[in-house]
């Protein structure tokens, strides 16, 4: 059982080196497939999708859950949006940065709220935004 | 004698579990990834790595379940234990095979289970939000369980040479 303790081998190198290919590729996926600058936010909450909006227009969207508790504002301002205020108990969504390249995305997990930023090409929602 | 081997081996699992709780405390209280709050950082893995090297896979699983459990009714809540469960299974699952082929340091070793930590994480993750734009964070938490799984390989290497 006993070996002698290498800090490091060349496989542990090329198991990083491939874990770094791949964080770069998926990096990469997400800049430039979906990376340009955004139209719109997509709002979903429980994986359903319940409204979307133009980012070019400023506004601020309070989201509710329906008889549950909880509330997020969404903000949007200068082509950019965020989340200034919420009642989760962690606020990690307000201390996200704001997003508005494409699949950028803010998340509060107490409430299962998921906002996405979405392509800039996709015009036909515009009948869409609330 | 082997009644005593039996007694130190029994002392040791009660300090690699203390350990590993007092990992788990500890980066309870470090919000980690502010895209995903509930995800941890892997520090509490160098308690498993540990134990992994010094006694075998089965008694690194049972440290491993038990801290989950305990640590997730002391520090957390359920959500907690899912994300905690989640990261356990997957990174004790790839250290465990990933130290059985002999090819890997113990650093090699803590990194893959670092990695897939995170990845475990990243799926429940996934799981709650339904969205694959939470792989949008992929990168980073694959680049953070590298990070974390080597300085916990260094520390595992180093305590590990002054006990045996
Ligand atoms: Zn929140």
């Amino acid at each position: 059982m006993q070996k002698k303790d290498k800090r490091f081998r060349r496989s542990d190198l090329l198991f990083a080196g491939a874990i770094f290919v791949i964080a770069i590729m998926v990096y990469l996926l997400f800049h430039f497939v979906y990376g340009k600058e955004g139209a719109y936010v997509q709002v979903a909450v429980d994986g359903k999708v319940q409204g979307q909006y133009s980012l070019s227009e400023d506004r601020n969207v309070q989201i509710d859950y329906g008889q549950a508790e909880g509330f997020n504002v969404l903000v949007i301002e200068d082509g950019k949006a965020m989340v200034t205020e919420a009642d989760c108990p962690d606020k990690l969504c307000v201390k996200q940065k704001s997003i508005s390249r494409s699949g950028e995305t803010i998340v509060c997990l107490p409430h299962k709220l998921v906002i996405t930023v979405i392509g800039g090409e996709e015009s036909e929602y515009d009948g869409f935004t609330g | 004698m082997m009644a005593l081997q039996d007694r130190k081996k029994t002392a040791y699992m009660g300090l690699l579990l203390a350990f590993a709780l007092i990992l788990s405390y500890v980066e309870s209280l470090i919000p980690f990834f502010f895209g995903v709050p509930g995800m941890k950082l892997g520090l509490a893995n160098l308690a498993v790595l540990l134990t992994m090297y010094l006694f075998g896979a089965k008694e690194a699983f049972t440290i491993n379940f038990c801290r989950i459990v305990i640590s997730s009714f002391l520090f957390g809540n359920m959500s907690m234990l899912l994300y905690s469960l989640a990261g356990g299974v997957f990174s004790f699952a790839v250290m465990f095979l990933m130290k059985k082929t002999n090819r890997f340091s113990i650093t090699g070793v803590s990194m893959g289970g670092g990695v897939f930590h995170n990845i475990g994480q990243l799926l429940v993750a996934f799981c709650v939000v339904r969205t694959e734009g939470i792989f949008y964070y992929m990168p980073v938490l694959l680049i953070a369980g590298i990070v974390t799984g080597f300085l916990n390989g260094v520390i595992a290497i180093a305590v590990r040479r002054n006990i045996t």
